[in-house]
């Protein structure tokens, strides 16, 4: 330090002079640690109580319905008074919580321990809880591939209608035009109808899935695309007036070049966004078709079709009906705060 | 009216009926493509009786002729010819006869969802940031989340099954009390959220600032000036609202055994009843477009500063 009450004399701090250590320079040379915009949204994202816990219940949900079913003793096609080679044991059918069919009871007697039917089993005797996990994971898993799919054709084409511009993007929009006016759910409920009957899959990966989740996932993609489409096309019809984009095309950049790496990345949060909010959209719609009977095939069980099942036993079995509205309802829910509290944290022009 | 808004106005009506013969050339050929016909499904059918029926149905003619004819039907008689599974009845008739019921159950839901809607919204904006308002909003986003068949299926348990207020079955009068509720939550919620936004939108307005500065009272601020302009986003959820009370209806005819169109549509989809998904499609569909039309214009009606592109 410099005296300050001798201004005259020339007073020197040794200290001044020593070498920077390897600590001081990192200091001097950064003055804190940049921040990623991903970590910056993050951050943010973080501070915001209500998106975390939407996304802990998201993450818990989905890995208990990957892991319940690996130890879990009952399948959720199984019916469990159906034995080969003896008559069906109805005793297993519509079974309340907590309790056992004949031959469980006769085992629990002999003193063996037997895995308890948590929210008892259906009509048909089949382990509900299980069936209501199973269910939960068509769900989330419909949902998240659907909004893959709507993510992909509407970044494909919204980015190239946006890029192109003129005759293309005229041509394209009409056809987003029309497509967006459509009732969707009427063309979709339309489709499930014919495609469940026309796809033919026997024999190949796909026939396990079930002709109707894929017809679902062909509905999703032929339609729910546009507004996508049109969210990209937007964002990069400002985007690509820019001056890096200019710059980037007098150095010879190529077209799809110039999309991928100057264009995309700039709408990435509002891609992210709403592919989020496209989640909970997809799980509506396919309990809706499930509960119309259009969904999942048969011994597969979804939320919609064990809602929609569950209305016949109404008035005994009311918790068959309640358990899995209860679980749409908190997935549709916590993804639609999720979104949310994603769309505050990453969307720049909010920030600002 | 200038030329402009003319020019406007030609051009999103010819949009509409661009999408409507769409729908209903979609329709026609993709329910073609279903393997085997409407008459495979029926049990122990002879080669003639077939051939009978076919001809009867004009269903022996080559794919382009019914096309034609279909549409010609359609356009020149509203004809959707006989129903495939009800024997005797036109579509036509059955499409009437169901939309006596739905009709009224949509009108008097959406007049509920819009009134209670904007009075909760407003009210919310209003006491921004208060408890009530707070709570309108835990309520009103958890309705938002919430499918409409599982808003059916809990009211059914709670006031037909444990309560017994009301009948479970929606033919009788007092039935209709619960789907009228069910089909007016959603549209509901999603008025209040809408208005609750619009209207705050508005509070911070220049012009709101300068009644207040005039003296105006706050009663009229409210309503002359800022309730007045926060309606106008309202009027485009117009037309979605149709949307969602015409295919939410489906699920909730459904649930509670309501005799309208939407419950005809389901039947006639488990019965594979090919005419009458066609008919009942292209109906709701012409519906749907035509009153997202009407919204349309009448936003830009409504909002002067909005221009035409």
């Amino acid at each position: 330090m410099i005296n300050m009450k001798k201004p005259f004399s020339l007073q020197l701090d040794p200290d001044a002079f020593r070498p920077a250590t390897a600590e001081e320079k990192e200091y001097i040379s950064r003055m804190r640690p940049s921040s990623t915009f991903f970590r910056d949204g993050w951050k943010r994202l973080m501070k915001n109580k209500v998106a975390t816990v939407s996304m802990i219940l998201i993450i818990v949900i989905t890995l208990s319905c990957i892991l319940i079913p690996l130890f879990w003793p009952y399948s959720y096609d199984a019916m469990l008074g159906v034995r080969p080679g003896k008559p069906v044991d109805s005793s297993f059918n519509n079974l309340a919580p907590f309790t056992y069919g004949k031959t469980e009871l006769k085992r629990i007697e002999e003193g063996e321990s037997v895995f308890p039917h948590i929210f008892g089993t259906d009509a048909h005797g089949r382990d509900y809880f299980i069936r209501i996990v199973f269910g939960t994971r068509i769900s989330l898993a419909v949902g998240f591939f659907a909004s893959i799919i709507v993510l992909l054709i509407g970044l494909i084409i919204g980015s190239i209608a946006g890029y192109a511009g003129g005759k293309v993007d005229l041509f394209i929009m009409r056809i987003v035009d029309i497509i967006y006016s459509l009732p969707d759910m009427l063309v979709i409920i339309l489709l499930a109808v014919v495609l469940g009957r026309v796809l033919n899959l026997e024999g190949t990966i796909l026939e396990k899935i079930g002709s109707n989740i894929i017809s679902m996932f062909i509905v999703f993609g032929l339609l729910y695309w546009v507004s996508m489409a049109r969210l990209i096309r937007g964002q990069i019809l400002s985007l690509r007036e820019q001056e890096y984009v200019l710059s980037a095309r007098a150095t010879g950049a190529k077209g799809s070049w110039i999309i991928r790496k100057h264009l995309l990345p700039n709408c990435i949060s509002v891609i992210i966004i709403s592919t989020a909010l496209q989640i909970p959209n997809a799980i509506f719609t396919e309990s809706f078709l499930s509960f119309l009977g259009l969904g999942v095939n048969a011994p597969m069980p979804s939320l919609g079709s064990l809602a929609s099942d569950a209305l016949n036993g109404l008035n005994t079995y009311t918790y068959r009906l309640i358990i899995p509205a209860a679980v749409i309802c908190l997935i549709v829910l916590s993804l639609n705060l999720f979104g949310d509290g994603l769309r505050d944290a990453f969307d720049p022009k909010l920030n600002a | 009216m200038n030329s402009k808004m003319l020019q406007y106005v030609l051009k999103r009506v010819l949009l509409a009926l661009l999408t409507i013969w769409i729908v209903i050339t979609v329709t026609f050929f993709v329910m073609h493509a279903v393997p085997g016909g409407p008459f495979i499904g029926e049990k122990a059918i002879s080669k003639e009786a077939q051939a009978a029926l076919e001809a009867k149905y004009g269903l022996d003619k080559p794919l382009m002729e019914q096309y034609t004819t279909y549409l010609k039907d359609i356009v020149t008689r509203f004809d959707f010819g006989p129903s495939l599974k009800q024997r005797g009845r036109m579509v036509t008739d059955i499409i009437a006869d169901g939309m006596r019921t739905s009709a009224k159950l949509g009108v008097i839901a959406a007049c509920i969802a819009a009134f209670i809607g904007i009075v909760l919204g407003a009210v919310a904006a209003l006491r921004r940031n208060t408890v009530l308002d707070k709570t309108i909003m835990v309520i009103t986003t958890a309705f938002v989340s919430m499918p409409s068949f599982i808003m059916g299926s809990l009211l059914l348990v709670l006031f037909s099954v444990t309560l017994k207020w009301v009948p479970a079955n929606g033919a009788s009068a007092g039935g209709l009390i619960l789907p009228v509720i069910t089909l007016a939550l959603y549209p509901m919620a999603y008025i209040t959220r809408l208005t609750r936004s619009s209207m705050l939108d508005v509070l911070g307005q220049d012009y709101i600032r300068t009644a207040r500065a005039k003296g105006v009272s706050r009663r009229r601020i409210i309503f002359g000036h800022a309730l007045k302009n926060s309606l106008i986003p309202v009027i485009t959820y117009f037309g979605p609202m149709l949307a969602y009370i015409t295919t939410g209806s489906m699920v909730v005819e459904q649930i509670f055994a309501v005799p309208g169109i939407g419950r005809q549509f389901v039947s006639s989809i488990t019965n594979r009843d090919y005419t009458m998904i066609m008919g009942t499609t292209i109906f709701l569909a012409t519906m749907i477009v035509i009153m997202n039309l009407v919204s349309d214009l009448l936003y830009k009606v409504v909002d002067p500063r909005i221009e035409f592109e």
